[in-house]
């Protein structure tokens, strides 16, 4: 069913790409000579923006996809000879789709494995391979359904033991300890978690990984597992938040922005219990060191640390990359990406989904950065 | 002088060379001969597929297949194998529920509309079970999950309290059932979207029932039901044998109203009032398909290529159940 629907949407974005490079076929000239002075001032830029035109299809993770909506439309508003397209296969597939050399650019909530980055030297232009652009922050919340009660404090080891069933209910010394004056009923917890393999799971197990002292026993996953007896798994996010909502005595863990009026946990951070906030989300980003396999220091693979002590940020928090070569053989297809990208990077870019999606902007020198190394992507 | 070298195979069309006709029966041939090799060749190129694109995977089953795809685990009992395993158990188990509950509910249908039912009645009935069969399974699954699970939760918890005893109907841990997302659910739903596939199929089969069998048996004092066990079964068994294979080829590839309704896990547990115990191989590949890597797409096949040879299996079965039957049957 849904494969379907996927492939369908594969072959409508494929026939309309088609009918599209038939129209430009004809502007291809200016386009060229127009991009090539991106760098130019604000007033030559707006003639550049008037004449980039062609079609740019990206495929990728799922949890972006609202956020991508809004970048794609504002784009389109600012360029109308360019269509963007986005499929939201999930990170695999669109990771999958870019090293074949299918998209352009794909968006993916981790990172690519040593494989994949050989793969992606080979699928690039030249030999430095594919980058990642942190574009997308959200941070997960830890959501729960108990009457009367907006907000509790755990402390990640807690949190391990309640999704792994060693805590089974909301009066345990552990939870109380931590909730002076909160009234917490002697009702059993149901864990809820996402059945399908997924982004936020991965992050949501790191975290119980890291920050947890080994009371997680597990290893980060996309596909969440657990030995709590009392468990149910949800298909997709929206189910997560439906089985908690309608389920009294639920616990799961879903985007922040869908939380809705649910119950949300603060999380300990160093000595202090922080709510989820988009400022924080952008804080832990800004706080975390790049990942040991990053290729080179234009690639932003963030190791996001989710067992830091400041308490300004919090560590339960996604980062969705769009994935970019770091040379492209086609001029018009490298003018096409970091137009884009530039724009999804850009102030404007990060408030649009900050608006639609509820995700937290870039910071300004993070935002800053991503636009210097696209200035240095080249065509070859 | 040519015509002595055709082969007789062909000599029917010449007979008939002069009449209009001819041409257009030569066209209508070979057309109906071309749609009935196509499915022939899509079988086979289904086939072919399904086995190219799983071999990396069963390939490297053996060695680091674990390493490169995350939802297998050597480790913790869930290699490729492990996990088919799993889910041919899970896919056969829910759908042998569903046909439990769904076929003699079926024949009932069939039967009432056929031998039972006012006429008028009948024709509404009848298209009202045919409207069923056209409601797509994502509705079936949203139904499910938003009204009937909640509904059944209670049911759950009476049959857990009072048969908890029996495997089948144990409760969890807690012995409360916290959940009503569980195979028997997804069972239950399966059972309600097959019953339109098995009830209209039977209920053409009944119909065809010679009317001067039924008037005998009614002669010779037999009461109706007894008339439908001497006449009407006896002559629609195979019917009824194709329709539940119908029924159970819809079951066992369904994919959406599982994975809405089922809480999914991978063991081999008779406790169908658990969740996370049971899951389906359609369903199981929806949900690790988008974040799935290369490799891990070939994993999927591979069970895509399990469901495929059981439907065969089922089928090859039918079809050998139907034609042993077929000489008892009043239909020759």
């Amino acid at each position: 069913m849904k494969l379907a629907i996927r492939t369908g949407a594969v072959f409508t974005a494929a026939a309309l790409s088609l009918s599209l490079a038939a129209c430009s076929a004809s502007n291809e000239e200016p386009a060229d000579t127009a991009t090539s002075e991106t760098a130019a001032e604000a007033t030559e830029t707006t003639e550049a923006m008037e004449s980039l035109s062609g079609n740019l299809q990206g495929a990728g993770a799922s949890s972006q996809e609202s956020g991508m909506d809004a970048w794609r439309a504002s784009f389109q508003e600012l360029y109308p000879d360019v269509t963007v397209g986005y499929d939201p296969v999930g990170s695999g597939g669109g990771i999958e789709q870019f090293l074949s050399g299918a998209v352009p650019f794909a968006g993916s909530d981790g990172l690519l494995d040593a494989e994949e980055y050989a793969t992606a030297v080979e699928r690039c232009d030249g030999d430095g391979g594919a980058y990642h652009l942190p574009m997308y922050i959200s941070p997960v919340a830890v959501i729960f359904n108990l009457e009367g009660v907006d907000s509790i404090n755990l402390d990640a080891e807690t949190i391990a033991n309640i999704f792994d069933g060693k805590i089974t209910t909301w009066d345990d010394e552990a939870i109380a300890s931590q909730n002076e004056g909160v009234e917490l009923p002697s009702s059993n917890i149901t864990v809820v978690f996402r059945s399908d393999s997924s982004g936020t799971s991965d992050n949501f197990t790191d975290y119980l990984e890291q920050a947890s002292n080994g009371a997680w026993p597990y290893e980060a996953t996309k596909e969440f597992s657990t030995a709590a007896s009392q468990s149910v798994g949800a298909d997709g996010t929206s189910a997560v938040v439906d089985t908690v909502t309608s389920t009294p005595g639920a616990i799961g863990y879903a985007d922040a922005s869908r939380a809705g009026s649910l119950g949300t946990v603060a999380l300990k951070v160093g000595e202090e219990y922080v709510p989820f906030s988009p400022e924080a989300a952008a804080n832990i980003v800004a706080a975390s060191p790049l990942s040991e396999d990053a290729n080179g220091e234009n690639d932003l693979a963030y190791a996001i640390d989710r067992t830091t002590t400041d308490s300004s940020a919090y560590p339960l928090t996604l980062v969705s990359y769009h994935i970019v070569c770091s040379q492209y053989d086609d001029e018009s297809e490298r003018a096409l990406v970091t137009a884009f990208e530039k724009f999804v990077a850009s102030a404007d870019g990060q408030a649009a989904a900050a608006s639609a999606a509820g995700s937290a902007p870039l910071s300004d020198e993070l935002s800053a950065h991503v636009t210097a190394i696209l200035d240095e992507i080249a065509a070859g | 002088m040519t015509t002595t070298e055709q082969s007789p195979g062909t000599e029917p069309a010449s007979d008939y060379g002069t009449h209009p006709g001819a041409i257009a029966n030569s066209i209508f041939k070979y057309l109906s001969t071309g749609a009935g090799s196509l499915i022939l060749v899509t079988l086979a190129a289904v086939a072919t597929f399904l086995l190219v694109e799983a071999w990396p995977a069963i390939s490297a089953a053996g060695g680091d297949l674990g390493d490169k795809v995350s939802f297998i685990k050597p480790e913790d009992g869930q290699g490729l194998l492990e996990i088919i395993g799993f889910l041919v158990y899970g896919t056969v188990l829910i759908s042998v529920i569903a046909l439990l509950i769904g076929t003699p509910v079926s024949i009932g249908i069939a039967l009432f509309i056929s031998h039972f039912a006012p006429r008028r009645v009948a024709q509404g009935l009848g298209y009202l079970i045919d409207l069923l069969a056209a409601v797509p399974s994502v509705v079936y699954g949203l139904w499910g999950v938003a009204v009937l699970v909640p509904f059944l939760q209670p049911f759950y918890q009476w049959l857990a309290d009072n048969f908890g005893w029996i495997p089948l109907f144990a409760p969890p841990e807690s012995g409360e059932v916290f959940t009503g997302r569980v195979a028997l659910s997804a069972g239950i739903v399966l059972a309600i979207m097959i019953i339109p596939i098995i009830s209209a199929v039977s209920r053409e089969v009944f119909l065809q029932t010679p009317k001067l069998h039924e008037e005998a048996a009614l002669a010779m004092g037999a009461t109706r039901w007894e008339m439908i066990r001497m006449a009407v079964f006896p002559f629609g068994r195979s019917g009824m044998i194709g329709a539940t294979m119908l029924g159970l080829g819809r079951a066992l590839g369904e994919t959406m109203a599982v994975l809405m309704i089922i809480s999914p896990g991978l063991t081999f547990s008779s406790h169908i009032l658990q969740p996370n115990q049971h899951n389906t191989i359609a369903a199981y590949i929806a949900l690790q398909f988008p974040e799935a890597n290369a490799l891990g797409v070939n994993s999927l096949i591979t069970m895509g290529l399990a469901l495929f040879l059981i439907t065969l299996l089922v089928n090859m079965l039918a079809r050998w159940v139907v034609s042993r039957r077929s000489e008892f049957s009043g239909a020759n």
